[in-house]
This record gives C-alpha cells, structure tokens and sequence, in this order.
C-alpha cells in the first residue's frame, strides 16, 4: 500500500536510470541521510561512535572494496589486511612528511599507493584463478605484514612499528588525532563513505561493472564479447584496493588511532572482512555496509544482552556464547540464504510492494 | 523467512539500544575499578592466570580490610580475548562508571589507551609492558610502566650473563641471539640490545616468530642450532613460550645459556617440556611462590583457606603472583590518592596517587609483602621507577630464585627512554610538563 510505484512516471532516461527509480527508496534513503548527518552527532556518545559507528563505516568501506573485487569482479582475496596497512601505514607517512597537506589530498594518496599495489598483486590473477588466487593474494598479506614489522622507515623508526593518528585539521575544525570531537570524525568519514559508496554504485552499474561481472561469470564469454581481462581484472584489482586502503587508513587514524602491526593481523582484517561480504551479500553495496554492521555488532549485542537482563554471566562466558553463535550463525546464513543479508532486504521491499494482499 | 527478518530486526534494534540503557553508576565513595582481561583467545593460558591473581587481591582486601581506608572497592572484568576492538568496547562501555585506572594486559590495547588516557582522565598503568617511552612522565603524565620497562629489563639481562662471564669485558665477541613474537612487543628491545652490543661488542642476531607459526618454529631454531649463540634471549608470550622451550631442547640448545622475559617465564611455558626445561631462566619483577604473610591472607580471605581451590585459581604461579602485585599497587596509588585527597577519588587524583607510590622496605613490610617485590619510588619525571630485575631459574617443577635484584643499567637506558618519549610526543604534538623538575 504504502510501498508502491504505481503512478510513478518517467519522462527521461535520466530519471528513468537513477539509483532509487522508486520515489519511496528514495525518500527513505535522504530520509536515513539526514538522520546519519543530525542524530548522532547532536546525541551520541562516545560508546556509540567508539564501538559502533566508527568501526562499521571502515570496516564498511573495506568490505565494499573487497566486494567489488571478490562479489563484482569475482576474484577472491585473502589479502586485505595488506592493502588495510598499506592505505594507513602509506597515510601516516605522507601525513607526517607534509603535514600542512589537506588530510582530504591524503587519503586520497593513500588510497592511490594502495592501488598500485593491488595492480601488483593482481597480475598473477591472469593466469590463476578461484582458490589458488586467493593464496596468492594472500602472499599479499603475509608480505606487507613482514615489511610494516621489519622496515623501520614506515613507523618513522619507533621502536615497536607503532603508527598514529597526529592532530590534523580541515577547514579550521580539528577532525583527526585524540583530541578531535568525536562528532567531527563522524562526519568527516560519513562524507568519505558517502562519496565513495556512490562512486562504487555508479561503477558497478556502468561500462566497467559490467565487464567485472561477465569475466566474473564466465571469463571466456566475455573475452569473445570484446571484453579485456588484463584490464578488467586490474581495474578490479586497483579499484577495490583503492577502497579497501582508504578503509584502512580511516581505521587507523579515526578509529584506533594508535596501532602496532599486530593490529593489521589475519584474523583481525582479512578474515573477518570476508565474512561480512558473505553475511551481507557477494556483489551488493547495501551487503558490505550490512555485514560489516552484523560482524560489528553481534558481539556488542551479547555484551550488553545478559546484562540487560540482570542475568549475571562472568563476560569471558559471554565469548565463548559468542564463538558457538557466531559459528551457528554462518552456517545457519549460509542454509537459509546464500545470498547475504542484502538479499533479505530485496526480499523485505517485494514483500512490502504486495503488503496488504499478497497474491 | 518471517522468522529470519523477525530475529534480524530485533538483533539490530537491541544491539543500538541495549548500551544506551546499560549505563549505571558505581556507588558514591566507592572505588572503581574494570579490569580487561582475557579468559579466551590465543593467550587465554597466560590470561587466565594474571586475571586470578588480579582478582584475588581485591577479593582479600575487601573481606579482610572492607577495601582501601575504609573504602568499598568495586571491580569488574571485563573479556576482551586480547583483541584490541573489544578492549576498545570495554573501555568505552565501562567508562560511565568513572573508572579509576586502565591496565590493559594487551599491547594492541595499551598504544590504543596511550592517547586516550589523557584525553578521558583515567591513568593507564602497563605494569613492565606497553610502551617503554611513557617511563618519561613529563611527557607521559597519564602512562605508567613502574615498576620497570622493557629496555631496563633487556639492559639487566646483559649485565647479568655479564656478571656470569666473569665480567662485562668478556662479552667481547660473543654470539647473542634474540627470538621474539613478531610484533611492537617483541621487536621493542632490539634497539637497545644492538646499543649495548656496540657497546660491549657482541654480536646479536634476531630471529622473529610469527603469529601464525607460535607453534611451529622449527626454521628458526634449526638456524638457531647451526649459529651457535652463546646465549639466546626470548621476548614470547603465549604458546610461543613453550614451543621455543620444547624446540630449544630438541634441537640440543643448552637450557642454562636461554633466557626469556618477564612475560616467558611462567609454569604454563615451562611445564609441558616438565625436566628438559631443567635451567631455563626467566626474569621477574616480583617473586614467585606462597611464602609471604600477604600470600597466607590471600588463602585464607580469596579462597576461604582452601588450598585445593586456590590451586585450581593458580595460587602461586607466577602470572597470578603478577596479577597480585598489579592490583597490589593500584591499592597503592588508591590509598595514596584518599589519604591526599579523601572526597570522591578522581582520575586526576588516582594519577596523583600513582605518581607518588613509593614501596618502601617498611611499606613491603606492611603490605606483608616483604620479599615478593623490591622498593622502587616512582616520581613525577619517571614512571618506571627503574626498578631491578629478579631471575628465576625452573628445577623441574618449580620456579625459584637464582639471582640477586640485578640494577638496570641507568646511564644507558634512561636517555633512550626520554629520547623514544620525545619523539612518540611529537607525534601527538604534546607539550612537556613543566611541573617535574
């Protein structure tokens, strides 16, 4: 009733190939845009930022990036806690080298010398493929893991590889370092993720989506279709390292602000960020945002859960709660439905255009 | 799918509201006190032990002297499996319960706090870990790493094979090597062991473990065998700690000649290679073992005098012994700061507290502790206090004392940590305190 397009007309192609054809997406989608702009930043708390938000939008953007490269474009890597340290470990130095260079200029670096590193990395997917590739890709990780502990230049010679996140300011409003508000980080990485997201949606939905996905498919048709796989894979190579690096670099800077290399781990960034692609949907934007939140928040939930119920449980029982559930979960999401959570939502909205009278 | 989308909304509904309402505050004058811990993760068996120790001493103080001057004492764990993410959590959730001292246990976790301690008003005390720089309280003043560092820690090992050598000068052209955990922990003292390599003229090779390979280790102990070094250090935690011990003897490397940080040297490292850990030593700023009057109150008040539980808690080991002495001094910087300032003790007034520790003979004596640690006076300018070192050396079944308290080498040390403390400072544009003369 509610949820329908009925009487929506379009008179222009334009219209007629926007993002939200449907009026009520978008509605709701400006409407959760402001509401991300004004509530949290007029009531939050520390809690809020620290533990939730802070943590999803990065991890978010990491997920996205692995998404156009494992969900879009088909190629599976293990190696985004690499590109992660690259993107911050690539921020702290040029931060501090020129530290009067806008942080905006920064990230973007960051995220440039990210991508040639994933160009790097993938040009063994030429000739390799499926499982095989993500060990390569996982070479990655080990690699910059050995390098961020070993070439002391990186950290700027501190005895234990530690980097930072020193005060920076952009348009005369400190946002970066641990005195910046955290209402001022909010927003300066909700503005990264939001232009960034909608790059990664018109990509996805134009010319080069499109070829990600035939060679994702099946490579050998979209070769005799006219596409390039030497281009098409390192596009996906470079784009979605591009992300997963400036990703990284907000974790570090925004998020824990101070790390030793112990923190870019595999247990800690690639593995994880696989499994929100997984949770929130391969090849869905909606999915990367969805599973990061999911991955993000379970643990936050059981935490505050028993004890919200005055039940008394000694917290390191709650961890191990969260191991056999997160466990079940996975396989519970991978039964019930393949296709991530995005997919619940799509199924959500269809549900929602035949409510009152489904047929 | 009705099911799936009920559940789902649910769990996200409640994951955002749940910690808004979860807030709750501790009671007016009394002390509070969250410690991170981790019962679970790759480090649970060493985890395990420090959180007994932690808890048993608040749990004797509160049951026999009803808490610090009188004061309730309210502490809370909080489980965070070594993972800096969920420390973060804790942190962030336990904050509204105006906590009076972080102590992290964690590496990840402490350069996380570092900047966050002096941004949210609560001292961070990373007791002989963390970040060895913030020994320079004008820089530092919300971090502390009494009673030791690190570097002072790497300085008392040379000087004590020195003094077994028969002498400093015979350092000369000897083969040390290092085995660390692959990490800012691991990696911290090299610097320092290369200055004094230059110094006294050894040689010192590195070899680094990787997480993924704590248990394996055979490559670097294979090239381990073949160098020969006179003498192997080890900066382990976790299973890294009885891999490198089992490994050692396998490859024929003489236990006496290999030596393990104060985080390598526990009955969990130890125990599984049982004799063919025969004479492997570890340092230690406390003493091991159950022989003091503070060890007989901890058995009576924790445990209720029984011993068969206060086993099962580890009573005596070593990381419970740590555990004990961490919350023995935060005791100390409590006490200190309601003696000073009585009212509601304040973060800035537990640091205050912290500050002006001093452990005394007469207070060790006190504190029924003579013995367990050694005095050591931390001040204004230096949060370590640079405090000696203490070997122990495991017969087979138990750790005992092989050393006497062995003095870090001050001359050298201390310009480096100030050096390191400068630099880190730059970093966060801090200002130096002027304050501490």
């Amino acid at each position: 009733m509610l949820y329908r397009e009925t009487g929506q007309y379009k008179s222009s192609y334009a219209a007629d190939q926007q993002i939200f054809p449907i009026a009520q997406d978008r509605y709701l989608f400006w409407a959760f845009m402001v509401f991300a702009c004004v509530v949290p930043p007029l009531f939050g708390n520390d809690y809020l930022f620290q533990v939730i938000l802070f943590p999803v939008m990065c991890l978010g953007l990491c997920a996205l990036g692995l998404n156009i490269l494992t969900g879009y474009a088909g190629q599976i890597s293990l190696g985004t806690g690499g590109f992660m340290a690259i993107g911050a470990y690539s921020f702290f130095k040029i931060t501090t080298s020129f530290p009067e260079l806008n942080i905006l200029v920064v990230f973007l670096l960051a995220g440039l010398i990210s991508a040639i590193f994933g160009v790097l990395i993938g040009i063994p997917s030429l000739r390799i493929k499926g499982f095989y590739l993500a060990v390569t890709t996982l070479a990655a990780q080990f690699f910059v893991e050995w390098c961020i502990n070993r070439i002391d230049w990186l950290s700027d010679y501190s005895p234990s590889s530690t980097i930072g996140a020193p005060p920076r300011e952009l348009f005369g409003i400190l946002v970066m370092g641990p005195d910046a508000p955290s209402w001022a980080k909010y927003l300066l990485m909700l503005g990264i993720v939001f232009v960034l997201t909608l790059c990664a949606k018109n990509l996805v939905r134009g010319r080069i989506g499109r070829s990600w996905m035939a060679i994702r498919d099946m490579d050998i048709a979209a070769e005799l279709i006219g596409i390039r796989p030497l281009a098409t894979k390192l596009s996906a190579f470079a784009i979605g390292s591009f992300y997963i690096g400036i990703g990284g670099a907000m974790y570090v800077m925004f998020y824990l602000e101070n790390v030793d290399p112990e923190a870019f781990g595999i247990f800690v960034t690639s593995f994880p960020v696989l499994f929100m692609i997984m949770i929130g949907g391969l090849g869905s934007i909606l999915g990367s945002y969805l599973g990061a939140a999911f991955i993000v928040l379970m643990p936050v939930f059981l935490r505050n859960f028993f004890p919200l119920l005055q039940i008394d449980i000694p917290s390191h029982v709650i961890q191990h709660v969260e191991y056999m559930l997160f466990g079940g979960l996975i396989i519970f999401f991978l039964i019930v439905e393949p296709a991530g959570l995005a997919r619940l939502w799509q199924i959500v909205k269809e549900k929602l255009r035949q409510w009152p009278f489904p047929y | 799918m009705r099911l799936l989308k009920f559940l789902l909304s649910g769990f996200i509904g409640a994951a955002i509201i749940a910690p808004l309402g979860s807030v709750s505050y501790a009671e007016e004058d009394s002390l509070y006190v969250p410690l991170y811990t981790y019962r679970t993760g790759p480090f649970a068996a060493n985890g395990v032990k420090v959180a007994n120790g932690l808890n048993a001493y608040f749990e004797m103080i509160t049951k026999r002297d009803g808490g610090i001057e009188g004061r309730k004492i309210i502490w809370e764990e909080c489980e965070f499996g070594y993972r800096t993410d969920r420390g973060v959590e804790c942190y962030e959730r336990l904050k509204g319960k105006k906590p009076l001292v972080s102590n992290p246990f964690s590496t990840g976790l402490t350069y996380k706090l570092v900047p966050k301690a002096r941004v949210d008003k609560i001292p961070l005390l990373t007791m002989g870990y963390g970040f060895s720089g913030a020994a320079d309280g004008r820089w530092f003043p919300w971090v502390f790493n009494f009673p030791t560092t690190y570097w002072s820690q790497a300085s008392a090992f040379i000087k004590y094979i020195g003094a077994e050598m028969g002498g400093m000068e015979n350092l000369r052209d000897k083969k040390i090597g290092f085995i660390f955990l692959e990490s800012g922990y691991g990696k911290e003292p090299i610097h320092l062991l290369e200055v004094l390599g230059e110094k006294f003229g050894y040689e010192l090779k590195t070899w680094a473990v990787p997480m993924a390979q704590m248990q394996d280790q055979r490559s670097q102990w294979r090239k381990i065998a073949r160098w020969k070094p006179d003498y192997m250090f080890m900066w382990g935690w976790g299973n890294m700690n009885a891999t490198a011990i089992s490994r050692a003897s396998e490859f024929g490397f003489p236990m006496d000649k290999f030596i393990g940080v104060w985080w390598s040297g526990d009955e969990v490292d130890t125990r599984p290679a049982g004799l063919k850990a025969k004479g492997y030593r570890a340092a230690t700023f406390h003493a091991p073992g159950d022989f003091s009057r503070l060890h007989k109150d901890i058995l009576e008040y924790a445990y209720g005098g029984d011993i068969e539980l206060a086993k099962e808690h580890d009573y005596g080991d070593v990381l419970w012994s740590r555990g004990v002495f961490n919350a023995m001094l935060i005791a100390e910087g409590l006490r200190n700061a309601i003696v000073e300032f009585g009212g509601t003790i304040t973060g800035e007034e537990m640091r205050w507290g912290l500050e002006h520790i001093n452990l005394t003979d007469e207070r060790l004596e006190e504190l029924g502790a003579t013995g367990f640690g050694k005095p050591f006076k931390v001040t204004c300018a230096d949060h370590e206090g640079s405090g000696p070192v203490l070997f122990q050396e495991w017969d087979g079944e138990k750790w005992v004392i092989v050393s006497d308290w062995i003095e870090p080498m001050k001359e050298v040390v201390r310009p480096m940590l100030e050096e390191a403390a400068s630099k880190e400072a730059e970093k966060w544009n801090y200002e130096i305190r002027k304050d501490c003369s």
